[in-house]
């Protein structure tokens, strides 16, 4: 199954104390569904490589496989080929030190938010009582939900529910956090705001980020590195360094280079896109 | 201005116990849902009594009207032998009510656990599912001689066939619980460090809670159902025999008065699972609420 096996016990063994954050690598990865006679290949000989403490952002043309990318990272599924490391380790099932915050919301519905934050910690066994309380309570008033605590996700708004799911992952302190466009699906106004919010907690804490999105000005506005790709099978097009000066803010989105790394990947998307429209009609 | 922020004051420090109870009752009280329920009530009444005791429409005017039974369910002297101050009518009442309890605890028992096992674990799903399908849609009364021949007795058969039935909804909307659990709490589980029985008891029983009380509502009114069903054909007592006895002797009034002890008994006993669900499951409860429901 890794015929890399003993190369990365070497450089797992390098790396013994982990790092803050962590440089993540997938090498040839593909992934196909159905069965074998009628198989759809979705992701095709994929190697990016997400560099330790940077915000790296995929984009590409709804449809092509985002969603697929972020689980094989994740480790919800097994590539069919290549494989997925971190820090040089192969990733084989989800765990602690990446973190996923999902398209949807998913916090868990019949717990409060405080009762979802310390759920990672409570179930891994970690953490307990009351320093954890203590340590979820101080992360929910830095997100901005202190009143909220005990409330149930439901009766919290969009941008809310996904800062507190911002606080559920980074209370179990990841080396990687992974977010399948977070941010979908919120008003033009919270997004904006969750945008400016995430960026500050990411020029904070410098950890490894991969954030999945569908929207160019979204991506160059986070980015470090941005990752653009084609259409099914989805490959990798283009990596573009987005070089904008941190901390970030909006009116960098008017700069000439921000406007030239705009008209690259509209370029590169909208060709993509309009094959996928093509073949759709 | 003043009397708006006393009023905020006022929501912060929120009523509790009696206060609570009677601000509910004076907002219920306000509010036209209680009298429409009134009327509704008082328009059925009506139309029995015109029907049966008004007009005495032909074939309608062998039963007994509302007026001739309440004079009979109120009197200490019930001229067809049942009211709320003979001792049989509370016999019956209890004798159905226990075996009520007894297979509805059973069914419950049983049936959620089977149900959540048989939505979480495939191979659980694929030994057991087929034979309760199969199982599920024979009558309750095509199992009544079989109940009768393998078990003794009067008490036996009775129970086991409430069991039954209500066993089949119970299971089933269990399995259907776990279901609807969406895929992403499972992930978000996973990816957080749960064990697999972790997600069981965070994920799958809680998330499967609205879909069993709603299951727990519907078999409890099945279980009353097959119960007044199997007490008609086997029977020394409840309700169920009370009827069919009354019939048997031509006394209408005592027949009536089961039915509608019935109906109050069942309300009550699916109000009951109701409460408890929405004790249970807050935060399904303010779900709704968002909702609008």
């Amino acid at each position: 199954m890794n015929p890399n096996k003993t190369a990365t016990k070497t450089s797992e063994s390098k790396n013994a104390k982990k790092l803050e954050s962590a440089r993540v690598e997938m090498k040839g990865v593909s992934k196909s569904y159905g069965e074998d006679w009628d198989a759809e290949e979705v992701i095709k000989n994929i190697s990016v490589d997400f560099p330790a403490g940077e915000l790296t952002v995929i984009v590409g043309p709804s449809g092509c496989g985002k969603s697929t990318l972020v689980n094989l990272l994740a480790g919800f599924e097994k590539p069919d080929t290549g494989q997925v490391t971190i820090d040089g380790e192969i990733v084989t099932g989800p765990a602690k030190d990446r973190m996923v915050v999902f398209q949807e919301t998913a916090l868990i519905p019949w717990q409060t938010t405080l009762e979802n934050v310390t759920f990672g910690p409570k179930m891994r066994g970690d953490k307990q009582g009351a320093s954890l309380n203590k340590e979820a309570e101080e992360l929910l008033i830095k997100v901005g939900l202190g009143e909220f605590m005990h409330k149930y996700p439901i009766q919290l708004s969009g941008g809310m529910q996904r800062r507190a799911e911002l606080a559920r992952a980074l209370i179990n302190e990841p080396t990687v956090m992974i977010m399948d466009e977070p941010f979908r699906g919120l008003d033009a106004m919270s997004r904006s705001l969750m945008q400016e919010f995430f960026l500050q907690l990411f020029e904070e804490n410098q950890k490894t980020n991969i954030f999945v999105t569908s929207e160019i000005d979204e991506a160059i506005f986070l980015a470090d590195n941005l990752v653009i790709l084609s259409n099914k099978p989805t490959t990798v097009q283009t990596v573009i360094k987005i070089d904008l000066p941190r901390p970030r803010n909006y009116k960098m989105l008017t700069s000439a280079k921000a406007f030239k790394y705009r008209k690259q990947a509209m370029e590169l998307l909208h060709g993509e896109a309009m094959k996928s429209f093509a073949v759709s009609k | 201005m003043g009397q708006v922020s006393a009023a905020r004051e006022q929501s912060h420090n929120k009523p509790e116990g009696i206060e609570l109870f009677l601000l509910r009752l004076k907002k219920k009280v306000c509010s036209v849902d209680p009298y429409l329920t009134f009327a509704g009530i008082g328009l059925w009444l009506f139309v029995y009594w015109v029907l049966c005791e008004g007009l005495e429409i032909w074939r309608f005017n062998k039963l007994p009207g509302p007026v001739a039974i309440s004079k009979d369910w109120f009197s200490t002297t019930p001229f067809q032998g049942i009211s709320i101050f003979t001792e049989t009518y509370y016999d019956h009442i209890r004798v159905s009510c226990q075996r009520i309890l007894i297979a509805f605890g059973l069914a419950t028992g049983l049936g959620v656990p089977l149900g959540l096992f048989m939505g979480w674990s495939r191979p659980i799903r694929d030994y057991i599912f087929p034979i309760i399908e199969t199982l599920r849609p024979i009558p309750i009364l095509a199992w009544v001689p079989l109940s009768i021949l393998l078990l003794p007795g009067f008490e036996g058969p009775v129970i086991f066939l409430a069991t039954l039935a209500s066993f089949f909804v119970t299971t089933l909307n269990a399995m259907l619980g776990v279901d609807s659990i969406d895929e992403e709490y499972f992930r978000a589980a996973g990816c957080l460090g749960s064990s697999r029985w972790d997600v069981f008891r965070h994920v799958v029983v809680p998330g499967a809670l609205p879909f069993i009380f709603t299951g727990l509502q519907i078999s409890i009114g099945v279980a009353w159902f097959s119960l007044v069903a199997a007490e008609m054909v086997s029977g020394d007592l409840g309700l169920g025999y009370l009827i069919v006895d009354a019939y048997m002797n031509n006394v209408t009034v005592p027949m009536v008065i089961a039915m509608i002890t019935l109906g109050f008994i069942g309300y009550f006993s699916s109000a009951c699972v109701r409460a408890l669900g929405n004790k249970l499951m807050a935060w399904h409860v303010k779900e709704l609420a968002q909702q609008g429901r």
